[in-house]
């Protein structure tokens, strides 16, 4: 009846008992709040069903920010680990906890943050300065969002019911298989990306879409803003990429709930193939998220430079030529599997090639400054501190592009500080100066300065001391993934641990600065353009006219999908027919309705 | 509402790519693992080429059919539409029958796809793509009904393309896994 | 000095020419980096608002000589390390023979959950989490699993190649001094990962044939049934094997892969 799901799945150990009561008590709090506010349907009207991009959007944020402070618990808590855990002290995580927390952080911090908080200002900001009422599909965005949360939900629930994957964020097989991995974790895996990443695909769709076919009439392709190209960007590369994802997770779950032998280690299956499948999504979905950050600073720089862009054009051939690189260099991530000399030096020298558009952006940037009138506000600071680590984390990234040398540094810590360079650096401080820039034109209100200078300072700090070591660990022969390490790597992973409570003080700050600028938003209008931008979005009020329309579908298209997906998991097989007949039920009662949006 | 409409038309054509990437990745793997049969039979000893010729056949006409429903369509002819847009049903559930079929005696001589390698991305390829037919299925009843109502709008032409779209999905998988494989190439 | 372990202390052929190769490529990309640097603190400093001093041209948006030369540099920087890779690529190759002198010597490696064992196909012992050879031989590693996917690897001694089931993947090394090397899995294969090193000692020939005769003296047989105990998921002291089954590695590699 109720599959593989029995009373064990909520009994854990001491540790993850208070990750599991956290989870329960963080949704009391949250219910008990909203009913003791009576904010409920306001909640429902104003936001869970309101078809509104803008609205979307800021639900995306939330939902990102949410999920950022549960991939830092988990990063603080490797971070603690390996920084207690010497001599006869064995630390508090068990290996097989250690390896569900590792996991957990990259999934979470892609798929749940990165992503997320990039749909989100894609969603309050494209619409805005191609100057169209709305997205193509109003209802799908909905759709998109919620099939998002539920990818989110399940992975949450995996700490209160059962356990998660212990496999390292992209579940290679065959460790992922059955044979080495037969709890419910990689189920919870598999799961919530494919729910996640199947509305991905539909906001690929839609956004691309809404960018070809609802510019202002007189806004031609080479007078859209290099945010709106770089999104165009990243949504072909969604569009191309995110099917293969769906494709692999769908053959991993077969090998693993039907018996299949693709990925498995007998029966002629190849781990190889799973590999090379997942990263021909994996390298592309790295410049999805990175391409947008590009986008925002390309808005920002010449803002606060107050002077305009230098090199339009450049920019956008660049940000088309990373477009089409990024599909011939999955290779690059497993030099090390044995492959040809021809082969991984052609890959190597394809990874390469990207600096090429990448430096020239810099370029750009740069010369945007050169005889321009700088004003460092917080957004422009957030580019600051991109730009200086960002350079590094690039050329970093050349190395490793060299098989000879990624021999050596392969699946080290010089490989972590190199992507969390990447992806703290590049894209969510990208991420950050888009949501201090557009804040006060969706809310109406500026955010405290003095507090978000504060953040960035600890953020940029945080960060030299909490990967620099990491580098110079990798050097020394240190490997990731590690509960337990050599006493020679000690002193400089405590170094580590405490850049990870500077970047945790950083946090703090940027909630302070939320809270203290709700508290004062009477006092700090915005205006229409408080940074004298020069794009559509700064012609309309801040905050921008709001849709009233809504629609209750996508919030029972979630559910039902959440249902789908939880059963799929336990392997309760009635409960996962009701989740799916009732999803296309919904739709196609949708399609006998008569509405504008489809 | 002309502009939405070119829209959705628009949005369908970039979903059809993202469905043959799919089918794309779905294509690699079976060319890397169709060696794999494990000292099983390979494609050459299983394959009927004459049932799928048969199949690959009634799936040709099922596309010419529901192009004669969107064609009707244009003119209004209501009963005519139903006709064609029923006649294409029923071909396609025949196709959908016969893969059907295939499997289970596939499955039932030992050759499943838990079998090999081989076999698991025989099924999924071919199953993915009855599987697409049999969302297909559902999705044309559901046009059946709107075609009744009279409020088809462009719902019969994006249907139309997904169902083309389809049938060029099968002449891939027929040349490349029934063709090739009862050839040994 | 513990920083001057790992990756940047080689004691052998091939992690010498990494090494290198990373210090020739860092060198090449700081021809691009020192200057940007320095134009990034300076252009952030210099055109700040407060200095009015400073030239303003706020509609200037457009040099077509100034985007060719910064088309150029990085293309270029990336043609000279585009041809450092292919040759060094070619050059270091794990398949290729190393250009020392010296009878290769051949040593088999299964990756277990979660431990490492060597198998000497000449001299007929196997170990394991140890691994012994002379010091300049070029030493053939022949590696294949009987667990999840795991990467061998030596840092002193040069870099790592996975160990895959069903898969034999080469990776040839070769030390230049006496000494003992950490060497571990550098890819998660699960619980016991963290566990999965070993020691490798390069010796003295002379030493590595006494070695190899102390282990014949002993008498532990790694047959089938022993084999099996070993492959159960657990991680392992260093254990020596003075006699093997000797068709043992192919049997690990066949019994995922009928083809070979």
């Amino acid at each position: 009846m109720l599959g593989k799901l029995d009373l064990s799945a909520f009994i854990h150990g001491p540790i993850e008992t208070v990750a599991q009561l956290s989870v329960v008590f963080g949704v009391v709090v949250v219910v008990g709040l909203l009913s003791y506010y009576k904010a409920w349907g306001w909640l429902w009207r104003e936001y869970l069903t309101s078809l509104d991009a803008k609205k979307i959007g800021i639900m995306y944020i939330a939902l990102s920010f949410v999920m950022l402070a549960r991939g830092a618990v988990d990063a603080f808590m490797m971070r603690t680990q390996q920084a207690i855990e010497v001599g006869a002290n064995s630390g508090f995580l068990s290996p097989d906890h250690y390896a569900q927390v590792f996991t957990a952080h990259g999934v979470i911090m892609i798929f749940f943050v990165a992503m997320p908080f990039m749909f989100g200002l894609i969603n309050l900001i494209v619409p805005l300065q191609i100057g169209a009422k709305d997205v193509a599909y109003p209802f799908l965005n909905s759709m998109s969002f919620w099939l998002t949360v539920v990818g989110a939900v399940l992975i949450n629930l995996s700490l209160v019911v059962g356990e998660f994957a212990a496999t390292g964020w992209l579940a290679y097989p065959p460790l992922s298989e059955l044979q080495f991995s037969p709890g419910v974790g990689v189920d919870y895996y598999i799961w919530a990306l494919q729910i996640a990443g199947v509305g991905t695909l539909i906001s690929g769709i839609n956004f691309l879409v809404t960018i070809t076919t609802m510019r202002l009439k007189d806004m031609s392709w080479m007078k859209m803003p290099i945010f709106v190209w770089t999104v165009f960007g990243a949504m072909i590369l969604v569009i191309f990429a995110f099917p293969i994802l769906t494709g692999t997770l769908g053959l991993l779950s077969l090998d693993r709930i039907a018996g299949f032998h693709f990925f498995t280690t007998d029966l002629g299956g190849s781990a190889m193939m799973y590999v090379n499948l997942i990263w021909a999504w994996g390298h592309p979905e790295v410049y999805i998220l990175i391409l947008p950050a590009f986008g925002i600073f390309s808005e920002i720089v010449p803002t606060f430079s107050q002077k305009r862009l230098f090199g339009y054009t450049s920019m956008v051939v660049a940000t088309l030529a990373i477009v089409f690189l990024s599909f011939i260099v999955w290779v690059h991530h497993f030099f090390t599997m044995g492959a040809g000399a021809d082969v991984n030096a052609f890959f190597g020298i394809m990874t390469m090639a990207i600096a090429i558009p990448t430096g020239v952006k810099v370029f750009n940037w740069l010369f945007t400054m050169f005889r321009g009138r700088i004003l460092f506000k917080t957004p422009m600071l957030w580019f600051m501190g991109f730009l200086t680590t960002f350079v590094l984390g690039g050329a970093t990234g050349v190395l490793l592009a060299v098989p000879g040398a990624d021999f050596q540094l392969h699946n080290s810590l010089f490989l972590v500080a190199h992507f969390h360079n990447m992806i703290i650096g590049g894209v969510l401080f990208g991420f950050f100066a888009g949501f201090v820039y557009w804040f006060p034109k969706i809310f109406g209100f500026m955010l405290n300065e003095r507090l978000g200078v504060y953040a960035f300072w600890c953020w940029i700090v945080g960060f030299v001391l909490a990967f620099i070591p990491l580098y110079i660990l990798g050097l020394m022969g240190m490997t990731r993934r590690l509960y337990e390490v050599s006493p020679q790597f000690h002193p400089l992973l405590v170094v580590a641990g405490v850049g990870a409570a500077v970047i945790a003080l950083g946090m703090f700050f940027q909630v302070l600065q939320l809270v203290v600028s709700i508290w004062q938003r009477k006092e700090n209008p915005a205006g229409d353009n408080p940074w004298n931008g020069t794009h559509l979005e700064w012609q309309t009020s801040s905050p921008p006219p709001f849709d009233p329309e809504r629609s209750n579908d996508g919030v029972m298209v979630g559910i039902l999908a959440g249902l789908f997906g939880f059963a799929m998991i336990w392997q309760i097989w009635w409960l996962a027919v009701i989740g799916l007949v009732g999803v296309l039920a919904v739709l196609i009662a949708r399609s006998f309705q008569h509405h504008e949006h489809s | 509402m002309n502009t939405h409409n070119n829209n959705t038309t628009f949005g369908f054509w970039v979903y059809l790519m993202s469905d043959c990437v799919l089918f794309a990745a779905l294509f690699a793997t079976y060319a890397v693992l169709q060696t794999q049969t494990f000292g099983g039979p390979g494609a050459s000893e299983l394959f009927d080429l004459n049932f799928v010729l048969t199949e690959t056949l009634i799936l040709l006409t099922s596309s010419f059919t529901v192009g004669l429903a969107t064609i009707f369509s244009l003119e209004h002819k209501k009963r005519a539409t139903l006709v064609a847009l029923a006649t294409t049903f029923i071909l396609g559930l025949s196709f959908v029958g016969m893969e059907v079929f295939e499997f289970t005696h596939l499955i039932a001589e030992g050759s499943g796809p838990s079998a090999n390698a081989f076999l698991s991305s025989f099924f999924v390829l071919v199953g993915t793509h009855g599987a697409h037919v049999t969302a297909g299925l559902i999705w044309m009843f559901v046009v059946m009904l709107h075609v009744m109502r009279g409020s088809v709008g462009n719902k019969l032409y994006t249907l139309s393309l997904f169902w083309h779209f389809l049938d060029i999905v099968w002449i891939f998988i027929f040349t490349f896994v029934y063709l090739f494989g009862a050839l040994a190439l | 000095m513990d920083f001057l372990k790992g990756i940047l202390h080689p004691q052998g052929l091939v992690a010498h020419s990494e090494l290198t190769l990373m210090i020739q490529a860092t060198a090449l990309m700081l021809v691009v980096l020192v200057p940007v640097y320095i134009l990034i603190f300076f252009f952030a400093w210099y055109y700040r608002a407060g200095n009015t001093k400073a030239k303003y041209v706020p509609n200037w948006q457009h040099a077509k000589l100034d985007e060719l030369v910064w088309w150029a540099i990085p293309f270029e920087i990336i043609l000279v390390l585009g041809a450092l890779t292919w040759t060094s690529t070619h050059q270091l190759d794990p398949k290729q023979p190393l250009a020392i002198s010296g009878e290769p010597m051949i040593v088999e490696v299964v990756a277990l959950p979660w431990k490492w064992l060597f198998i000497y196909p000449k001299e007929h012992i196997a170990t394991v989490n140890y691994v012994a050879f002379p010091k300049d031989r070029p030493i053939q590693f022949q590696i294949t699993a009987d667990a999840p996917m795991n990467s061998f690897w030596i840092p002193e001694l040069g870099g790592q190649i996975y160990a895959m089931t069903g898969m034999v993947t080469h990776l040839t090394l070769a030390s230049d001094k006496e000494g003992s090397y950490q060497g571990m899995s550098a890819n998660y294969s699960g619980e016991g990962f963290a566990d999965m090193k070993f020691k490798a000692q390069s010796m003295s020939e002379d030493e590595f044939d006494l070695w190899v005769t102390e282990m014949h003296a002993q008498s532990h047989y790694l047959e089938k049934g022993a084999y099996q105990t070993l492959a159960k998921p657990g991680t392992s002291t260093v254990m020596y094997y003075s006699e093997i089954s000797p068709t043992l590695f192919d049997d690990i590699v066949r019994k995922f892969n009928h083809a070979r």
